[in-house]
């Protein structure tokens, strides 16, 4: 029989309301409560039910940030279930990862980790229907298939649609050993299906956390701290309690927030407070980071991350020729488009959110704990997000908005202007990374020594992953990790460590590979070779078969080595991250005007199985003009721990003028399980753009943002 | 606060606010419709874009005092439907990935072929400088050509 706790739905109920925007509630509905035992709902598992009237919903478990899960994951459902995609509906699961397991958005998992369960998930729900149909009929199941949300008797050609089977099928046994699809037949994995919230986005429809509205809701204006090193001494609101629409003005943990009937009220309200900051920190700089990071990497730890041969004998053989070359990457932020912003309604030992997060879970858990109520009385749902990028694993907003609601006691959105966004932000850590290498006199690559610094807090960071491409390949060769502790908030951006580490790796073998007078691909290609078949020290990391694949590929796709279009330059890097491998090629035009511009860009990916075409083409798109726009323009600079950078008049991202006119993703054609696809884009855009920058002007790009003019 | 009669989207609304109050807050928090984005509240990122007469605008910083008699277009207005051949060709290349900027752009676009039918890419490179924090600027572009391609619809 089916499980209780499980034909209980607990589900998001959103209404529109009048004019726009949304309400946002959550109900438990039992059986009992829909109706009649014929309208009984068949949920043989936490994300297929499907009703008496046919209609079939897919929960979608893990949060939507832009990466394209909410599309994705049904689709995978879909295909098992044998439902036609523009037949279903799909909503977002509120968290519950008893059901659902783990809910995050990071680490390019949520298709790597979802693809099996869920195709499982799916058959199990097929079986059942087809199981239930032949016990009606009183034949075989085996003379039984799905097609279309319907289970067809193929002897006798009888039908009946999944709603006529849903009651019958709800009182089965669920099944534990179901046969998946073979992937030859599949019909919608692979396919191309757009966005699943399409029509709202262009009409303009609620969907994000920002768009909340309740009853009796007031709007929060936050003051935070000006500085990191600074905190909270005093405040004076009575300027702040006159100015129309301001209701109250509360502290809130660490920080003042103002309530107010309006966003535009609570910020006058807000620019009305006085408060009074002190120092309890030290304030830091980005020139003491700089400074700290040139004194920390003159010396190499004693040890190493790796070390394999004898790195420093091979620089100090006065028959090699030594390549040396420090680069540089800045503290990033994430700047989401959608300011950070959270919904909370605390009563008493209750509190209810709503919004934008990569971390229920553990956001759940940080406002139990901070508002110190069993973690059992807060609920928690998921609106779409507008971007993600590794900000939203910190689960500060939501606590910082349940601590709002619960000292007002009333419903609250908070809102974080921009300014407090770039302030109050867990940035990319700046990094710095020192090469040397050793040239023999057969022009062979002898040594490679990367001694790698990053800004930490108190958690530690690493600069590098020690044991990467070219790592195995190399007699000598030796990666230290440093860390220089901060008072300043890190935490993962968009492919984190990869995203910086890629760039002064694939432009430092760029550098070796024009030293020794090879085409920097043809290096890259003999290094992998000699790690595949005499790797030297620990094991790969990767798969050198994979790794060359998206080589071979890209450099079929861009013609590499061999165009001629006037005034066009070819720069080339791949990287491996987050399961994933991707290889680029850059063309860097130079303009009438004498700028240039990276005008085309290649990109050949390996993740496996492609679930679908156009998202995953998107993602990578996406991935290549975001690397590519933070290696043009973006930076965070720090002066007495305060941010230089407070809107993006100064932290700059790219315009159209400066995008690529064409992006041209193709997928290495696989079987394999899915691996993520958020994040690997990203790495290889800045050191292609860099190396083509080099054969365009001859200038080697060491530090970013390029900041070209 | 005084009272305001706006003509927004075709129809006559009345606000009561602040002289002060941007039309972003007025469109969002007052009249509840929340296609208009905020993105940084300094006419940078354009997620605000709002049509003015036709005209794209910035609407973090357009006073609701200074709207008068002038029409205003949103993202909820731009069509019937959503049927704008911007809209619908945005849905069709797939444009979005979070989304959230995309009414913006749309309506940066929307003005753009009221001008330039067929726009260039040159054009398209002087008109749309609304911030993409995901990076579909590819196929914003392509959406455009889609659009003007298949030619506006006049309401």
């Amino acid at each position: 029989m089916i499980d209780q706790s499980t034909s209980r739905r607990n589900f998001v109920k959103i209404t529109s309301i009048a004019g726009g925007g949304m309400l946002v509630g959550f109900n438990m509905i039992s059986d009992s409560a829909l109706g009649s035992a014929a309208d009984a709902v068949f949920e043989p598992n936490a994300y297929v039910s499907i009703n008496s009237k046919g209609v079939v919903t897919l929960m979608s478990p893990n949060p939507e940030i832009g990466q394209g899960v909410k599309t994705a994951l049904p689709m995978i459902l879909a295909e098992e279930l044998e439902v036609k995609w523009d037949a279903v509906e799909v909503e977002m699961a509120p968290l519950d990862q008893k059901k659902y397991g783990s809910q995050i958005a990071g680490g390019s998992g949520a298709v790597k980790q979802r693809y099996m369960p869920i195709r499982t998930a799916g058959a199990t729900a097929k079986t059942m229907l087809v199981t239930a149909a032949a016990q009606q009929w009183g034949v075989p199941a085996e003379e039984c298939y799905a097609e279309n949300a319907t289970v067809i008797h193929k002897p006798s050609k009888r039908k009946l649609s999944y709603g006529d089977l849903a009651a019958k099928a709800a009182a089965l046994p669920v099944p534990t050993d179901v046969k998946l699809k073979d992937p030859k037949d599949f019909k919608i994995i692979g396919t191309r299906v757009p966005n699943i919230d399409n029509h709202k986005i262009v009409t303009g429809q609620p969907l994000y956390g920002i768009d909340t509205r309740r009853e009796g809701m007031l709007y929060a204006a936050v003051a935070r701290p000006p500085a990191f090193g600074k905190v909270l001494k005093s405040f004076d609101d009575t300027e702040a309690r006159k100015v129309t629409g301001v209701k109250n003005v509360v502290r809130a943990g660490t920080v003042v927030a103002v309530l107010a009937t309006s966003t535009w009220a609570a910020k006058k309200g807000k620019l009305a407070l006085k408060v009074e900051w002190e120092d309890k920190g030290k304030l830091e700089s980005t020139t003491d980071h700089n400074a700290a990071f040139a004194e920390m990497l003159s010396k190499t730890p004693e040890r190493a991350g790796r070390n394999d041969g004898d790195v420093e004998a091979a620089l100090k053989d006065s028959n090699n020729k030594i390549i040396e070359a420090i680069y540089e990457t800045p503290a990033l932020s994430h700047a989401n488009m959608e300011p950070l912003n959270f919904f909370a309604d605390v009563k008493g030992d209750k509190a209810e959110l709503y919004g934008p997060t990569q971390v229920p879970g553990s956001l759940r858990t940080s406002v139990a704990r901070a508002l110190n109520i069993p973690e059992a009385n807060v609920t928690l749902a998921m609106p779409r997000q507008g971007g993600g990028f590794g900000r939203k694993l910190q689960p500060d907003n939501g606590v910082e908005c349940a601590l709002i609601s619960q000292a007002a006691k009333v419903p609250v959105q908070m809102l974080w202007a921009r300014e407090d966004d770039m302030q109050g932000d867990f940035y990319r850590p700046a990094s710095m990374f020192k090469y040397r290498a050793a040239i023999g006199p057969n022009n062979e690559l002898l040594a490679w020594h990367l001694n790698a610094g990053v800004l930490a807090g108190p958690t530690g960071g690493r600069a590098a992953a020690p044991d990467a491409f070219p790592a195995a390949s190399i007699a000598n060769f030796r990666v230290d990790n440093q860390a220089q502790t901060s008072n300043i908030q890190y935490g993962p951006w968009r492919a984190p460590t990869a995203n910086s580490v890629a760039f002064a790796d694939e432009s430092f073998i760029d550098e070796v590979a024009h030293q020794m007078k090879k085409d920097p691909v043809a290096l890259r290609l003999e290094l992998i070779e000699k790690g595949k078949n005499q790797p030297i020290g620990k094991a790969l990391s990767y798969d050198p078969v994979k790794y060359k694949s998206v080589i071979d590929l890209v450099t079929q796709m861009s013609g590499w080595g061999k165009t001629n279009k006037p005034n066009v330059f070819q720069g080339f890097a791949a990287h491996y991250s987050f399961s994933t491998y991707a290889a680029h090629v850059a063309e860097v035009t130079k303009m009438p005007d004498g700028q240039l511009r990276v005008t085309k860009v290649y990109s050949a990916i390996n993740c496996g199985k492609v679930v679908n075409q156009s998202g995953a083409e998107n993602q990578v798109e996406g991935a290549i003009v975001d690397g590519l726009s933070h290696a043009l323009f973006s930076k965070v600079t720090f002066d007495k721990g305060a941010v230089e950078q407070t809107n993006f008049h100064t932290y700059r991202f790219m315009r159209m003028k400066d995008a690529p006119i064409e992006v041209i993703v193709k997928f290495v054609p696989s079987e394999d399980a899915p691996t993520g696809l958020g994040e690997p884009g990203l790495p290889p855009i800045a050191p292609a753009v860099g190396n083509a920058i080099f054969a365009a002007t001859g200038k080697r790009y060491r530090k970013l943002p390029f900041e070209l003019g | 606060m005084a009272s305001y009669n706006l003509n927004i989207n075709g129809k006559a609304m009345s606000v009561e606010a602040d002289s002060d109050t941007p039309m972003l807050w007025v469109l969002r928090d007052h009249l509840n419709l929340v296609g208009t984005k905020f993105g940084c509240g300094i006419a940078q990122c354009g997620a605000c874009t709002i049509h003015v007469n036709g005209v794209a605008t910035r609407s973090c910083q357009l006073q609701v005092a200074s709207v008068g008699n002038n029409k205003i277009t949103t993202i909820e207005g731009l069509s019937k439907d959503g049927n704008h051949p911007l809209q619908k060709a945005w849905e069709e290349i797939d444009v979005a990935q979070c989304g959230y900027c995309q009414a913006g752009q749309i309506m940066a676009a929307a003005s753009l072929l009221k001008t330039k039918p067929k726009p260039t890419d040159a054009d398209i490179d002087a008109a749309m400088n609304n911030i993409c924090r995901c990076g579909t600027h590819y196929r914003i572009r392509k959406a455009i050509h889609l659009a003007a391609e298949k030619g506006v619809v006049t309401k």
